[in-house]
C-alpha cells in the first residue's frame, strides 16, 4: 500500500500541493482527478522522488519513500511512466525495454516476452526505433518499459493525453487486466475523468493542491457537485 | 601501381589521414562530454596534457613506453572524473556562459600548473615504432611505422566506443542518461555516475590522443602542445556535429586530408584560415553539423 501524509509542495510562491493525504490499497487501481493545475503531476513527481516536498511523507508499506532519490524508490518497487510518455525516441522499441528490464529481478528474455505478450504490437515493432511509433505505440512501450522492471506500484500520468478514444479505452481494458491478473497497484493521474472513473476502485479530487474528495470511484462518479465543479463533467 | 602510391597526391590523403585521425579523436572526445553535459570542454587537449605527462613521468623508472601510455590512460580517467565531480557538476543548469568561462578557467590553470612542474621546455618521447617512411623501389611513401601504429590505435579507440556504446549494458545507460535523464532516472538508471563516468571516457580518449601527439619527436610534449590539436579537433567536432560519432570521425579524417592539400598546394600559412573558413561555412549551412540529422525528435 502507498501511503501519502500530509504531503506539501511548493514551487517558489507558488503551492503545488497542500496537506494532501490518502492511501492507495495494493492491487487496486486509484484514480487522481482534477482540473489543469489540481498538482495531480506534481503528487506523481514527489512520490517517485522527482520533486522533494515541503512536508508530509510518502510510504510503501512500512517503508519511508521521502527523502529517497528517484533511482532508488524505483528499485523499491515503485515505477513511474511520466506525463508524455518519456519514451527514448532514438532508441529501438527493444532498446528501451531493456533500458527499464535493468533493475528487473527476472531474466532478460523472460521480460520482455512477457510484455510482448502484453503487448503484442510492440513484439513486431522491436527492431524500430521509438521515434516511429503512433502515440498510442508509445504509451504502450512507456509502460511497457515500467512494467519489465517488475515494479508493485505503477504511476500512471495521464496515459490517454493525445490518444484517440478508441485506443484511450483499450489501454484503460489493459491496465484495468494487469492489475486484475497481477496484482499491481496503479495510481492513476488523468484529466478524463469518465475514462479512470470506468476502471478505478478509489478516486480522489485535487482542486488547486487541495484534497476534496477521496472515496469509492462509483460514489465520486455520482456526485453531482464533484463531477460539476472540480472535474468538469457536465452532462 | 608503384608510382601511383608514392605520388604526391596519395601522399597528401596518407598524412592527410594520419593527421585526421588525431583530429578524430580529438572531436570524439569532445562529443563524449557535450552529448552527455551539453558542455564543451575546452581544457579537453590540457587535461590531456596534464596525464600524458603523468604518464611519462613513469618512462624513466620502467622505460616502458606502453606502461607511460597506460599510467598516462589511468590519469585521463581520474582527472576527467575529478573534473566532472568537482568543477562541472555545478555548472549544470547554470547560464551558457558558466560553463565556457569556468572551462577556460581550467585550461588556463592546467597550463600553468604544467609549466611550473615540468617547465615549457619540449621533452621527446622515445617512440614506440620508426617514423621514417616506407620505401616502394627506393621512393618513400607517406606512411611509416608510427604513422600506421596511429592510425591503428585511433581505430581501435573509436571501435571500443561504438561497441560500448551499442552493445553493453553499461553504453546503454550512458546513452539513455544523455538523452534522457530525468527518465532515465525513473528507470533506475544512477545518472550521476553516468555522467562522471562520460567524462572520465572522454577524458581518457584525450589521454591516449596526447600520447599519440606527444610521442612524435616533431611535436614533442610541452604545456601548450595540445592547444593546436584541440583547435583542429574542434573544427572537426563543430562540423560533424557536436551529437555525432560517427560526424567526429569522419570530419576528422576529411578535415586532415583537405588542410593537407591545403599545406602542399597552397601555403601552409592558409591552414588554419581554410580551417576556419570552413567552420564558418559549416555554421552557416549546416549550424548543427554536418552529420547530425537536422530534426532529431525527442519524446
Amino acid at each position: 500500500m502507498i501511503s501519502v501524509t500530509g504531503l506539501s509542495v511548493s514551487y517558489g510562491a507558488v503551492q503545488a500541493l497542500r496537506d494532501v493525504s490518502f492511501g492507495a490499497a495494493t492491487g487496486e487501481i486509484t484514480a487522481v482527478l482534477g482540473a489543469n493545475g489540481a498538482g495531480k503531476t506534481t503528487l506523481l513527481r514527489t512520490i517517485s522522488g522527482l520533486v522533494a516536498p515541503r512536508a508530509g511523507t510518502v510510504a510503501l508499506d512500512e517503508t519511508t519513500l521521502t527523502g529517497r532519490r528517484p533511482e532508488d524508490i524505483v528499485r523499491r518497487g515503485v515505477g513511474h511512466v511520466p506525463e508524455g510518455r518519456g519514451v527514448i525516441a532514438e532508441f529501438t522499441v527493444e532498446e528501451n525495454l531493456r533500458l527499464g528490464a535493468m533493475i528487473s529481478p527476472m531474466p532478460l528474455r523472460d521480460g520482455l516476452d512477457q510484455q510482448y505478450q502484453w503487448f503484442p504490437v510492440l513484439g513486431e515493432r522491436r527492431k524500430q526505433a521509438a521515434a516511429t511509433l503512433s502515440g498510442g505505440e508509445r504509451q504502450m512501450l512507456a509502460m511497457a518499459r515500467a512494467l519489465i522492471a517488475k515494479p508493485s506500484v505503477l504511476l500512471l500520468d495521464e496515459p490517454s493525453l493525445g490518444l484517440a478514444p478508441l485506443v484511450t479505452a483499450q489501454l484503460m481494458h489493459t491496465v484495468s487486466e494487469l492489475c486484475a491478473s497481477t496484482g499491481l497497484t496503479v495510481i492513476l493521474v488523468e484529466q478524463n475523468a469518465k475514462s479512470a472513473l470506468r476502471i478505478a476502485s478509489r478516486a480522489v479530487v485535487l482542486y488547486l493542491g487541495r484534497l476534496v474528495a477521496d472515496d469509492v470511484a462509483e460514489v465520486v462518479a455520482s456526485d453531482d457537485q464533484l463531477r460539476q465543479y472540480y472535474l468538469g463533467m457536465v452532462e | 601501381m608503384s608510382s601511383f602510391l608514392t605520388s604526391r597526391n596519395v601522399a597528401d590523403v596518407l598524412n592527410g589521414i594520419t593527421n585526421g585521425v588525431i583530429y578524430s579523436l580529438v572531436a570524439l572526445s569532445l562529443v563524449l562530454v557535450w552529448r552527455s553535459t551539453r558542455i564543451l570542454n575546452f581544457a579537453q587537449g590540457a587535461m590531456a596534457m596534464i596525464a600524458t605527462y603523468v604518464g611519462f613521468a613513469v618512462l624513466a623508472p620502467t622505460t616502458n613506453y606502453w606502461v607511460s601510455m597506460v599510467v598516462a590512460i589511468l590519469a585521463g580517467l581520474l582527472l576527467g572524473g575529478l573534473t566532472e565531480r568537482v568543477i562541472v557538476r555545478g555548472l549544470y543548469g547554470k547560464p551558457e556562459i558558466n560553463p565556457v568561462v569556468a572551462m577556460v578557467g581550467f585550461l588556463l590553470v592546467l597550463e600553468s600548473v604544467a609549466a611550473a612542474i615540468w617547465s615549457t621546455s619540449s621533452r621527446g618521447l622515445p617512440t614506440p615504432f620508426s617514423m621514417v617512411d616506407w620505401q616502394l623501389n627506393h621512393k618513400p611513401v607517406a606512411m611509416s611505422p608510427f604513422a600506421l601504429y596511429e592510425i591503428v590505435t585511433a581505430v581501435i579507440v573509436m571501435t571500443v566506443i561504438a561497441l560500448l556504446f551499442q552493445y553493453t549494458k553499461l553504453g546503454l545507460r550512458l546513452r539513455a542518461a544523455a538523452l534522457a535523464p530525468e527518465v532515465s532516472r525513473l528507470l533506475g538508471v544512477r545518472v550521476g555516475r553516468m555522467l562522471t563516468l562520460g567524462w572520465m571516457l572522454s577524458s581518457a580518449v584525450g589521454a591516449i590522443t596526447a600520447v599519440l601527439v606527444a610521442s612524435n619527436y616533431f611535436t614533442g610534449l610541452t604545456p601548450t602542445a595540445m592547444d593546436g590539436v584541440f583547435a583542429f579537433g574542434f573544427i572537426a567536432a563543430a562540423i560533424g556535429g557536436l551529437d555525432s560519432p560517427v560526424g567526429a570521425l569522419l570530419s576528422g579524417i576529411s578535415l586532415g586530408i583537405i588542410l593537407q592539400f591545403v599545406g602542399d598546394y597552397l601555403n601552409s600559412n592558409a591552414i588554419i584560415l581554410v580551417a576556419l573558413g570552413m567552420l564558418v561555412v559549416s555554421l552557416m549551412v549546416r549550424p548543427n553539423g554536418v552529420f547530425t540529422r537536422s530534426a532529431q525528435r525527442r519524446v
